[in-house]
């Protein structure tokens, strides 16, 4: 059915008057503050009077950009990203198809997996914290009931220690969510593929190698690219574990304290702007990468 | 030697009794059809042959040796499914010899293997497509090219050719027929359709809710049902049925119906049975013809087909090719039979024998 | 014939695989859950009690007493359910009208727009804190409860827009087609064809997006400065003792348990409907 010329701008019409509110508000709490963040990036401004400034041009750029904990945060960052993202996908994956071969309980474990990822970082956090103190955690009780260490570790204290923590408890918050995206790819492929394969005699491992892989890779695609893209932006974790330290410090964090504890409006948008850059660049990578392998199908 | 049989199998989900005591023999080289409606479970008895799905109770067999237990790929057999089941993401080629790429054969004999199916099956120029460019009856070749690379001892067919289109469908019931002419293996073929049953089966099982109704050759089937439910599934149109009672001796029914049959001691008829192509119409009464309104005459070109009601909301078909009568909707007109063609029920559907039915020389009239 | 073993062997490996694959599921659950489980240990033992390590939970509930008669705690709690419920409804409301137009109206920017939302849903939050401080104290909301209900629109809009848009996708058609020809405008279509119809799908995008409000933290923590305003999340996390070696561990994880126990519930009550809205929007993206 199509439309005549005039319903069609009819129907325009009405689909921006819906969604207009939707553009109004968004472009009141995203765009313009982001437009904003730019802007004072260029200026000297104080966060306790945003009303005076100057313009210095790239400077605070340059300042962040000469930053030796900027550069820190960064790669802390891009470590925990790879390294969190890589585990989730691979434990996600292995999960994934557990849950899709076990037919009882399946509904029970999809619900169970929830729980992580319906607290708040911080809660979990914390949890794994108290799991994780040195004199009264469990997790070092067991280790020394099974004899593997003598004394208890500070996994919290020890600062080349930390950035794994951090890695450890953003997998078991986040396995779950790429289990169930993961979980949703599995489905979509036909049950009598696997019969077929398994008359024909093929071993099980190839099964998944020739089967399996290339057409649940689009789910997994996706899944990581939206994993990716949180882990970048991740503020939370790090910052209720060990708050400023250097040792955990992300992007995010960085940039608010210089917002916050310096109080430089300034140098804290240059360097919200650096972090938004980067994300926005290794974004546009991925969705390029993505695209690109999609098409080649 | 792949010979299938099936000792006493059952099959349960939960408190469903899907398969109830099956037994059966397949020779080598037969070509049997599952035939039955939808539920009957026809095609969880090709899964449990296949080993697809665990019996509950109960052996199978294939060439003498038990393989209850065994798992699908051991056990020497080719399943061709109802949706094909290609791979997407591969092309045909890849599809017929996907198994072959672990069966430590060298690339140029798998190249030969598949090259001498696609022949077979004419498929050669389609070899470098992905499935989702292929059409319906071509996907179908495929698949059977899939199952043909193995080799199989038992080829195992389920409802392929149920969503292809009318046209379709008989052509490539010819090329399954020509196949296994060809490669002379054992097929198990399951469909609802009984045309696919009654053209290709050298033997045929009609299914009824888990449970064996008869075995035999389509011919068999045919002319001599040994229940009411195999009589009235097999053959289109199908077979008209009216209650009677029988009092002293001799039967009455709807629309005068009047016969004395010789029957065994305690037979108790209940119904009776005519297909409509051994009856014919006339305005004028016979002796024993059954009277009845005339509602409608459909003529299709090559035959034609009465509608008859007979008593209160029984409509009868009959069915001729010579020239169509010319019969006034709701003037009366009065069906002929013969004792030889008349099938009797009784009232738990098994069929009894009676005089003129005896002899299984004597077909429908 | 390629048959290697007996029978009885091939019966013997079939239930050796079973039993492998529910003792790893088994595992993952413990993987998953147990934390938990052990949170809501810690948060009944005593004092004393939690710097043993006895599996099972002690029944002594002067944690969670302590921390009902904690101002500062159900204030946070009252301050979370305002703010992630007005915010909420607000995303849904607006969601639900842009999603029709986006689902179902057709416009050639349209598409553009659509992607243009998703962009703004992976921003980093950081990026806009500057340009955010300007408008709450613009507005003259700094510190309190209405900043984090403007600010939040930011998460939770690009959601339930998304989530919402693929569910009124799959609506049957022919449902409007029907109300047009009888004269309704197409407001009158949204609200008394398709809500009706949507009611499911928003109530678990509702609590999704309640959900993602809740657990939000660097809002909260940089836009609110007092005690009395604070929301759960900051509360929690701030929550230490005067020495590192002082946390008041089963305190924070009573509080830890108070918090998410309605969630968990909600969440189990709905989950077909959670992971639907989750993967939906992810497979079709």
């Amino acid at each position: 059915m199509t439309p005549t010329d005039h319903a069609q701008r009819l129907q325009t019409r009405t689909a921006w008057l819906f969604v207009a509110p939707l553009l109004v508000i968004l472009f009141a709490v995203a765009i313009w503050p982001l437009a904003r963040t730019i802007f004072f990036a260029f200026t000297d401004a104080y966060l306790d009077d945003p009303a005076n400034y100057g313009f210095v041009g790239f400077s605070n750029f340059v300042t962040v950009w000469e930053d030796t904990i900027f550069w820190r945060a960064v790669s802390n960052t891009l470590i925990f990203t790879v390294v969190s993202v890589a585990i989730e996908t691979v434990l996600g994956l292995a999960i994934a198809l557990l849950l899709h071969r076990a037919f009882f309980g399946r509904g029970l474990v999809r619900a169970a997996i929830l729980v992580p990822w319906a607290m708040p970082m911080v809660v979990s956090t914390r949890i794994w914290d108290w799991m994780l103190n040195d004199q009264f955690g469990l997790i070092n009780r067991i280790l020394i009931d099974l004899g593997i260490i003598a004394k208890g570790i500070a996994w919290t204290a020890d600062p080349t220690l930390l950035l794994g923590v951090v890695i450890f408890i953003d997998v078991w918050v986040t396995t779950p969510f790429m289990v169930l995206l993961i979980l949703a790819g599995l489905q979509l492929i036909p049950e009598d593929l696997y019969e077929a394969a398994e008359i024909s005699g093929v071993p099980p491992w190839k099964c998944f190698w020739s089967i399996t892989l290339p057409l649940v890779a689009p789910a997994i695609g996706v899944a990581m690219l939206f994993r990716t893209l949180d882990a970048l932006r991740m503020f939370d974790l790090s910052y209720v574990l060990a708050a400023n330290n250097t040792n955990t410090m992300t992007m995010s964090i960085y940039a608010r304290d210089q917002l916050i504890s310096f109080q430089d409006l300034g140098v804290g948008s240059a360097a919200s702007t650096w972090v938004f850059l980067i994300i926005g660049f290794i974004a546009i990578l991925l969705v390029g990468l993505l695209r690109l392998d999609r098409s080649q199908h | 030697m792949a010979s299938v049989t099936l000792k006493n199998v059952s099959k349960h989900f939960g408190i469903y009794d899907v398969i109830q005591n099956v037994d059966l023999d397949i020779a080598d080289g037969e070509f049997m059809v599952f035939v039955g409606p939808s539920g009957c479970g026809k095609s969880t008895l090709l899964r449990l042959i296949a080993g697809l799905v665990p019996v509950s109770s109960g052996d199978v067999l294939i060439g003498g040796e038990k393989v209850t237990d065994v798992p699908a790929s051991k056990r020497g057999i080719s399943f061709v499914f109802q949706s094909y089941a290609l791979y997407p993401h591969m092309n045909v080629s890849r599809n017929i010899s996907f198994a072959l790429e672990t069966a430590r054969i060298g690339k140029a004999e798998i190249a030969k293997r598949v090259d001498a199916i696609a022949k077979m099956l004419k498929i050669g120029h389609l070899l470098e497509r992905r499935p989702r460019q292929l059409s319906g009856g071509q996907r179908q070749r495929v698949a059977i090219g899939r199952a043909l690379v193995a080799d199989p001892e038992v080829f195992l067919f389920d409802e392929p050719l149920s969503n292809l289109d009318a046209d379709l469908r008989t052509e490539m019931r010819f090329e399954i027929a020509k196949l296994h002419a060809n490669i002379k293996t054992t097929v198990i073929y399951v469909t609802h359709d009984q045309t696919e049953a009654m053209t290709l089966a050298d033997r045929i099982v009609v299914l009824n809710h888990g449970r064996i109704e008869q075995t035999g050759t389509p011919r068999e089937l045919y002319d001599r049902p040994s229940s009411r439910f195999v009589a009235s599934f097999l053959g289109s149109p199908k077979m008209n049925f009216a209650p009677v009672s029988m009092a002293g001796g001799r039967l009455a029914g709807p629309g005068g119906f009047s016969y004395a049959p010789v029957l065994a001691a305690a037979a108790a008829p209940s119904e009776i049975g005519l297909r409509p192509e051994a009856l014919a119409l006339s305005r004028a009464s016979a002796g024993g013809a059954i009277e009845g309104i005339f509602e409608r005459m459909e003529d299709l070109g090559h035959e034609y087909l009465c509608y008859v009601r007979v008593g209160d909301g029984l409509i009868w078909t009959i069915r001729g090719n010579d020239t169509p009568p010319d019969f006034l909707p709701g003037s009366t007109v009065h069906i002929l039979w013969r004792p030889q063609s008349l099938y009797l029920f009784d009232k738990e559907g098994a069929r009894l024998d009676h005089g003129s039915m005896k002899s299984a020389a004597e077909g429908a009239a | 014939m390629a048959k290697r073993y007996s029978n009885a062997t091939y019966r013997l490996i079939r239930r050796l695989k079973a039993a492998g694959l529910y003792a790893a599921v088994a595992l993952v659950l413990v993987y998953i859950l147990f934390p938990y489980y052990w949170a809501i240990v810690t948060s009944t033992k005593s004092a004393q009690a939690i710097y043993g390590f006895s599996l099972l939970p002690s029944l002594d509930f002067s944690n969670y007493a302590q921390l009902f008669t904690n101002r500062v705690f159900m204030g946070a709690l009252v301050n979370s359910i305002a703010v992630a419920f007005a915010s909420t409804l607000i995303a849904l409301v607006i969601g639900v009208l842009a999603a029709y137009g986006f689902g179902r109206l057709h416009f050639s920017a349209g598409r553009y727009l659509l992607i243009a939302v998703l962009m703004i849903s992976v921003l980093p939050q950081v990026a806009v804190l500057s340009g955010m401080f300007e408008v709450i104290g613009w507005l003259r909301l700094y510190n309190s409860s209405g900043a984090l209900v403007v600010s939040y629109l930011i998460l939770t809009l690009p959601f339930t827009t998304w989530i919402l848009t693929s569910f009124i996708r799959d609506l049957p058609v022919e449902l409007e087609e029907a109300a047009l020809i009888d004269g309704c405008s197409r407001l009158r279509i949204l609200t008394h064809v398709l809500l009706p119809l949507m009611w499911p799908a928003i109530a678990s995008t509702g609590l999704l997006a309640f959900i993602l409000s809740w657990n939000e933290f660097l809002f909260a923590l940089t836009f609110i400065l007092t005690d009395e305003n604070r929301t759960v999340p900051v509360a929690i996390g701030l929550l230490t003792g005067s020495s590192r070696y002082e946390v008041p561990y089963g305190l924070v994880m009573a509080a830890s348990v108070t918090v998410t126990l309605p969630l968990l519930v909600l969440v189990l009550i709905f989950q077909r409907k959670i992971v639907a809205g989750l993967t939906t929007g992810a497979v079709k993206g």
